[in-house]
């Protein structure tokens, strides 16, 4: 098949307090098929952003990727490239998004500037055709009056533009796998659906596979293949989005769909999951939802693998054995 | 006083502070029992005995008056640290009122004042003190630590205004206005107790600082008046002899080399204790 | 931009009035009488001090005194030193040349030297080459400068022989020497000084590069450039460093008088015919007017170097620029 990621057991760990190591990305495993769209979700604190820097071996420091991860993409085993080697893969192989594109871009340089460098150190070619280049990404990206913004400074555009940049500068090496960090959520919501909508449009062209790493499941739904929910380290629910939306097994899943509120229909209160998101400096013993779960049970106490509920849809949770206590 | 206490004790677990702390503490505990258990530094000069290298009576050798050095810089040791405290604690103060004052009064007193700061702060310390020195005979000692810690408040008023300045915004101080305090009252209550981190941070450093100063004061023969020990003016003094009895300036200038750096190390330890950020 | 600029120029013009004001100030309220130093050793009559203080304008009132130094000031007039005998604002041309080449030696290695080792400390930092520099640096910034001088001086030009150790040129050096042996000559009696003064102004230089650095390494966009596939090279000089030099810059304008405070001690170790040894000099002749023609020369270049340091720093960020 066109599996462009594989990505097996990824464990990311820091040093915590008294000299051991946490795991606040705690045995991730999914894959990436070209032209489709896997979507991550889970709350701050689930280790979704780690996993994806994890993927180009940008885990800050004085973190690390534990022996016995597997990140492969195609025949290239990514853990074990090094210097030269890894830095060409990063932008030609996975082009990243970040979330604060304000943050993101240095104030010092023109947009052009930036783009054109990002061209530059993966393809041998002379500076004015990859101002060319830097040329056609903008307009793909939908920036109006192109040759003016690249001589711009970041600080001169708007938000949305900013984000449009940083898509620009993402795919300036031509990846062909996309990973996209909460690419809306500092922006105006009239902004975010622009933005996806560019996203959508790129991938359909361009055939990339795409990573979308939020914490919004709206933004989900119509647009990823597959949905993989992310809970304290380790992914709790994998699914195509359909089937997930349709049927969300997980309590956590079930709560997350629950916790949204509606603006149609009868007015109900605001349902959050109950209690707080633990650190991952203490994961809980056994099923790490268990302290939150509102049908937990005696079985909870064992940590509990990924397992079937139906054909290809999986989740972390004993219910999955006893799907009569499930209901509701 | 809590707040000095935990920055303290911080600054103690840093390991850097902690050896700038320790280097410190046997200074000046040199500099306050050394006199009595060493010779007189200002016992009789016999020029005919000249200097000697360092050896078995004189650790550090003795210069061309033949006078213990190593007594000699211990004796400076309290000149020079008593000089050097006395004068920053005036600094501090005076930087400490005009910050709070300015940075919480604003206007036209605000402005006028950093405008003055401004003019004092292009003139280099050591000239105005040159300037005011030079006409001097023989400067007291008092007149010099006065000196000294009226021209050292500058740019800590400026550190003290910008604290005020981003406390005036916080709730509780907007709280206690609302409540109708006086203006003395959320100065001395509110603010000063959160400046005071940042004052002592400054005010280590500033130690260093003015140990140099003075040093330097007494090399160009208008700080410290001889007879009284001062390392500088014992650099001084070895420049006559610098071909013949390198030790003479050699020690005294590595007394001043350690106290500033312990001084130096303590207040970057405290530094970051009370603002942890950057390293 | 152009009204910024403007108002920054306004700002340095009243700083320099302030600071003028308050040496004039210092001149007038300092005690003791200059006057009676004149004599040295030989007693002065009351007859020559009147004369003298008729010379010097000391016995005009206190206003009459200002508007003649400001006036004196616009045209060019310091004042007559009163050592030399000659006017002071001749001196102080005379001597200048010296210390810029001093004080320009010292401000390249800075800018060379300094800088690099910072980013060097920040690129590793935490590792052995870090901490050796910074206790380095940290003892560097502890030494009084007249002191590390004498020590070289005694080192380096006295037990090894190696460098020249006082003045600028070689008094024997015969006077139809050429151009090219006259250039070396007075690069190898530059070398102690420069060294001197660079050991302490480095250490700072050194720390201050390495903090900024360190906050801008934190920053996200370097992650961005490091997500592109850039060479670590440019990410060092080309991302963070562009962005790490202007607190460093900044610091360039609170820098000066610490140089210059540096170079009265420094030139006067070495004999160096510069404005540091002027005005040490004339501190020890109590020669007032020459004092307060180098004071204010000082406060001048200070201002001035403020305000080149804001213009610079508005030229490179082109926040500021463009704004």
């Amino acid at each position: 098949m066109s599996r462009v990621l594989e990505v097996r057991d990824l464990r990311v760990s820091f040093p915590g307090p008294d000299h051991r190591r946490f795991y606040p990305v705690d045995g991730v495993t999914f894959s990436l098929e070209r032209g489709k769209t896997m979507a991550l979700v889970g709350e701050s604190g689930s280790g979704k952003s780690l996993t994806s820097l994890a993927l180009l071996q940008l885990v800050p420091s004085p973190g690390r990727v534990e022996t016995g991860s597997v990140i492969r993409m195609g025949e290239t085993d990514v853990l074990a490239l090094r210097g030269e080697a890894l830095r060409r893969i990063r932008g030609r192989r996975v082009g990243m998004i970040f979330q604060d594109p304000m943050t993101s871009l240095n104030p010092v340089f023109t947009v052009g500037d930036q783009i054109v460098e990002g061209i530059l150190a993966h393809f041998k070619m002379p500076r004015a055709a990859a101002r060319e280049r830097a040329l056609q990404l903008l307009q793909e990206v939908g920036i109006p009056d192109p040759s003016t913004r690249l001589k711009a400074y970041p600080h001169q555009l708007s938000g949305g533009m900013r984000q449009r940049v940083m898509i620009a500068i993402a795919l300036s090496a031509e990846p062909e796998i996309l990973v996209a960090d909460e690419p809306t959520t500092a922006l105006d919501v009239t902004v975010q659906a622009q933005i996806l909508e560019v996203l959508d449009r790129l991938q359909e062209s361009r055939g990339m596979a795409v990573l979308l790493i939020t914490h919004d499941l709206g933004i989900v739904a119509g647009r990823a293949d597959r949905v993989a929910v992310m809970y304290a380290g380790q992914i709790v629910e994998e699914a195509p989005t359909a089937r997930l939306f349709a049927n969300p097994s997980h309590p956590y899943t079930q709560g997350l769909f629950a916790s949204v509120p509606r603006i149609k229909g009868p007015l109900r209160r605001l349902n959050p999951i109950g209690g707080s998101i633990p650190a991952p400096t203490a994961w809980p013993s056994g099923c790490r939802f268990r302290p939150r779960c509102p049908k937990a049970f005696d079985k909870s106490e064992l940590e509990p693998p990924l397992l079937t509920v139906e054909p290809d849809h999986q989740m972390r949770c004993w219910l999955a054995e006893e799907p009569n206590k499930n209901r509701g | 006083m809590r707040p000095v206490l935990d920055a303290l004790a911080a600054a103690w677990r840093h390991p850097q502070g902690r050896v700038g702390a320790l280097i410190l503490l046997i200074v000046a505990v040199a500099a306050i029992v050394g006199p009595w258990l060493l010779p007189d530094p200002l016992s009789q000069p016999d020029i005919l005995a000249g200097s000697m290298p360092p050896g078995l009576g004189h650790p550090f050798g003795t210069d061309q008056l033949n006078r213990d050095i190593l007594s000699r810089v211990v004796t400076g040791a309290r000149i020079s640290l008593g000089v050097a405290l006395l004068a920053v604690a005036l600094s501090m103060t005076l930087g400490a009122a005009v910050g709070l004052v300015s940075g919480y009064l604003g206007g036209v007193v605000d402005a006028a004042l950093m405008r003055l700061v401004d003019g004092a702060l292009a003139i280099p310390r050591l000239f105005i003190l040159l300037l005011v020195l030079a006409v001097w005979e023989r400067v007291p000692v008092l007149a010099l630590i006065l000196l000294i810690g009226a021209t050292g408040w500058f740019a800590t008023s400026r550190i003290v205004r910008a604290e005020v300045l981003r406390l005036r915004e916080e709730a509780y101080v907007r709280a206690a206005e609302a409540l109708g305090a006086r203006r003395r009252r959320i100065i001395f209550r509110h603010l000063l107790p959160n400046v005071v981190g940042p004052l002592l941070v400054t005010a280590t450093l500033a130690v260093g600082d003015v140990i140099l100063l003075e040093a330097g004061l007494s090399f160009l023969g208008l700080g410290i008046q001889p007879p009284l020990p001062s390392w500088g003016g014992m650099i001084l003094d070895s420049k006559e002899v610098l071909v013949s009895a390198p030790w003479a300036g050699i020690f005294p200038g590595l007394a001043i080399v350690i106290t500033v750096l312990s001084a130096n190390l303590f207040g970057d330890a405290l530094r970051d204790a009370v603002d942890p950020r950057g390293a | 931009m152009s009204g910024w600029v403007l108002r920054r120029a306004l700002q340095a013009a009243v700083t320099f009035l302030v600071a003028l004001a308050i040496l004039f100030v210092l001149m007038r309220a300092a005690p003791g009488d200059p006057l009676l130093r004149l004599g040295g050793d030989r007693p002065i009559s009351p007859k020559e001090i009147a004369v003298l203080r008729a010379r010097y304008g000391l016995d005009q009132p206190v206003g009459r005194q200002l508007t003649a130094f400001v006036q004196g000031l616009v045209h060019g007039d310091l004042g007559v030193s009163i050592e030399y005998g000659r006017p002071v604002t001749a001196l102080l041309t005379e001597r200048l040349p010296a210390t810029l080449l001093l004080g320009g030696s010292v401000l390249l290695l800075n800018f060379t030297v300094g800088l690099w080792l910072g980013v060097r400390q920040a690129v590793r930092r935490g590792r052995r080459e870090d901490r050796w520099l910074t206790t380095l640096s940290l003892a560097g910034y502890a030494m009084p400068s007249f002191w590390l001088g004498l020590v070289l001086a005694w080192l380096v030009g006295i037990h090894w022989r190696l460098l020249p150790a006082a003045g600028m040129q070689d008094p024997l050096l015969s006077s139809d020497a050429g151009w090219g042996v006259r250039a070396v000559d007075v690069l190898s009696h530059l070398v102690l000084p420069v060294l001197t003064l660079s050991v302490v102004s480095i250490a700072a230089t050194m720390r201050h590069q390495r903090s900024a650095m360190l906050e801008v390494l934190r920053l996200p966009y370097i992650l961005t450039a490091r997500a592109k596939g850039l060479p670590e090279r440019d990410i060092t000089w080309r991302h963070a460093w562009r962005n790490a030099l202007f607190p460093v810059i900044t610091l360039f304008g609170l820098w000066l008088p610490i140089l210059v405070t540096g170079s009265v001690f420094v030139e006067a170790v070495f004999a160096w015919p510069g404005l540091g040894s002027l005005a040490a000099g004339a501190v020890g002749n109590r020669d007032y007017p020459l004092l307060m023609g180098t004071s204010l020369l000082v406060a001048a270049l200070v201002v001035a170097s403020g305000f080149a340091t804001d213009i610079a720093y508005a030229l490179l960020d082109p926040r500021v620029r463009l704004a």
